[in-house]
């Protein structure tokens, strides 16, 4: 029997699986709907909802705002990460331990908070545009995945090699990119992966950030919800879920998805 | 293309810590020196202040004549070989070795050739292609050896070059590494913990403690008359035993130990002994021998171990506790009385500290 599940445990994990997968079929279900109304199981079947999505400017703007603001946070929390997640590893024995705290501290602020603070201070208090605001509260939230990520690299990662490669004649700024870069390659792709996927999918500090005329999909999909009933909101919320899924795929391919639970 | 390396009165610190203390070394052209101590003795800070990865609070480093001390470390050119091999994981093994001559400018058929030359003079010419993780520890150590030597440093050093392989192949790669060193004559500078990899290797060796060398001098002169008490418990002196001179006559120098005896030296062994000095004897240098009237150190004999070449003995003295060896036709049992004959050729003198 030992090698035999038992029916109750089969049962669980199906359940298990219902409950996870349910939302998504439900969804999905609904965006392929042809009504004029959300409704579950669909009635009919269409994809004009699809392309509605697409007529829509708000939805159009907002889609490549948030493709924008995501690629351009990524890029700055790498930016501001990489060389952070480096400092941090290179120089552990020298620098206090709470200094790689630091860059954890955006996950465990509350994102509400987070965001209605960056609205105080940067929106409101140095009426900032709304785009950078936005741009701001993103690097911010996805910084401390840029760090942690690479900092997981790094920390397998030998000095001496650096060591050597500056003994044989190169230089350190040099040495960072032709020796210390390739070898966390993959934590950077991690890294980016992550970031791009929080940024995307982000609601909480965006919610404070967006204003008249920019706002990011998320905060569109809420909007439209206000206001419609429409399958609409099913067909894009599929739409952001297959980008998320793309975005995963890659990493999949390129690197396996093991590599994100490391 | 071979210099002679100079450090004088370094000086280091980690923070507050006094980590190296005014600390003198010169290596000669084509001469290998090894940094010996146990770990916390400044060997591997002295082998990173020449390296230039950590910079001296005073002293100067001079190799062949040019000051380093201020020089950045990619700027000094000196060939290393690490404990950990460090060789660059996403690069082929000949990329590796032709990476510092890269540096140099040096053009890709030319470096490509120069650095095949190399992996066949360290016989890995056929695993030119691999990457290093495909490598076992003796082939990755033969390229850090060989991506080191490419270069022609006028300086080649190693850390702890051999701690990550097993037994065997230590002493193959020891030689190896000898070999490769004086058919360059390159000065090296060679760091362990690992007393006979050092007096093997080494034309003179280094022995550190906290932060100072105490004794630099051939393995020879090292093994056979260490200058202090420290060098002389390093290199296996088990017993050091106070002595205070009582005549001097003809060719001998009696004097005399704790409890009385009065032993007899060898002017012609010993030469100039202060009237108080400590001898220092192995195990070898003091015979246990039953009889009562030998000229020795009276014991009583405790724990009996067998050394396959002599019977060792945990000795109760006045002197304190003592080791001395025996030989096999003779054992002797524990509880017994015996006298400690210091055997002059196994023995030295040292002034008291």
């Amino acid at each position: 029997m030992p090698n035999r599940l038992h029916p109750a445990l089969i049962g669980f994990a199906v359940l298990v699986y219902l409950f996870l997968m349910g939302p998504l079929v439900i969804v999905f279900g609904a965006a392929l709907s042809d009504t004029t109304f959300l409704t579950f199981p669909p009635q009919g079947l269409t994809l004009r909802w699809f392309e509605r999505i697409f007529e829509i400017g708000a939805f159009r703007r907002t889609i490549v705002t948030s493709v924008e603001i995501a690629f351009l946070a990524t890029a700055l929390a790498l930016l501001i990460g990489i060389p952070a997640a480096y400092a941090l590893n290179r120089y552990r024995i020298q620098l206090p331990a709470w200094l790689s705290t630091l860059f954890v501290l955006p996950i465990l602020v509350p994102e509400i908070v987070l965001g209605f603070s960056l609205l105080r201070s940067v929106a409101v208090g140095q009426s900032a545009p709304i785009f950078l605001t936005l741009l701001i509260g993103h690097t911010l939230i996805v910084l401390p995945y840029c760090v942690r990520v690479i900092s997981a690299s790094l920390a397998s990662f030998d000095f001496s090699i650096e060591e050597a490669a500056i003994s044989l004649g190169s230089h350190p700024v040099k040495t960072f990119f032709t020796i210390v870069l390739p070898n966390v390659r993959s934590g950077v792709i991690a890294a980016f992966i992550l970031a791009f996927i929080t940024s995307i999918n982000d609601v909480s500090v965006s919610l404070f950030l967006t204003g008249p005329g920019i706002s990011t999909l998320p905060i569109q999909i809420l909007a439209h919800v206000e206001q419609f009933f429409d399958p609409v909101i099913a067909s894009v919320s599929v739409l952001l879920m297959l980008l998320t899924v793309a975005v995963m795929a890659i990493v999949e391919r390129t690197l396996g998805l093991t590599f994100l639970a490391k | 293309m071979t210099h002679p390396l100079a450090v004088e009165h370094l000086t280091a610190h980690y923070g507050t810590t006094k980590v190296l203390d005014d600390l003198s070394l010169s290596v000669g052209a084509g001469e290998l020196v090894s940094l010996l101590g146990a770990s916390g003795c400044g060997k591997t800070t002295t082998l990173r202040l020449i390296a230039g990865f950590l910079e001296p609070t005073a002293g100067t480093i001079t190799l062949g004549g040019e000051d380093l001390t201020r020089l950045p470390a990619y700027k000094r050119h000196i060939g290393l070989v690490f404990q950990n091999y460090a060789l660059f994981p996403h690069l082929s093994v000949l990329d590796n070795v032709a990476f510092g001559l890269k540096q140099r400018g040096i053009a890709t058929a030319e470096r490509n050739k120069r650095a095949r030359a190399m992996l066949e003079r360290v016989g890995l010419d056929q695993l030119a292609d691999r990457l290093p993780g495909a490598l076992s520890g003796g082939q990755k150590q033969r390229v850090a050896l060989a991506r080191a030597l490419v270069i022609e440093p006028p300086l080649l050093m190693f850390d702890e070059p051999l701690s990550n392989l097993d037994a065997k192949l230590r002493v193959d790669m020891r030689v190896e590494i000898r070999q490769l060193q004086r058919a360059n004559n390159t000065t090296a500078v060679y760091v362990t913990h690992d007393q006979e990899e050092a007096f093997s290797i080494s034309d003179r060796v280094a022995i550190m403690h906290q932060g100072r060398i105490m004794q630099l001098d051939t393995p020879e002169v090292l093994y056979q008359r260490p200058a202090n008490a420290f060098v002389a418990r390093f290199v296996g002196f088990e017993n050091l035993i106070p002595m205070k001179v009582t005549a001097r006559d003809g060719d001998d120098v009696t004097a005399q130990a704790p409890g009385g005896v009065a032993l007899a030296l060898p002017k012609a062994r010993f030469g100039d002994i202060p009237d108080d000095f400590v001898l220092a004897a192995r195990a070898d240098g003091l015979a246990v021998t039953a009889d009562p009237d030998a000229k020795g150190l009276p014991a009583t004999l405790g724990l009996r171990t067998y050394l396959g070449r002599a019977y060792q003995y945990q000795c109760e003295t006045e002197a304190g506790p003592l080791i001395a060896n025996g030989p096999l036709s003779s054992p002797l049992e524990p509880g017994s009385t015996a006298r400690l004959v210091p055997v002059p050729d196994q023995c030295c003198v040292l002034k008291p500290e």
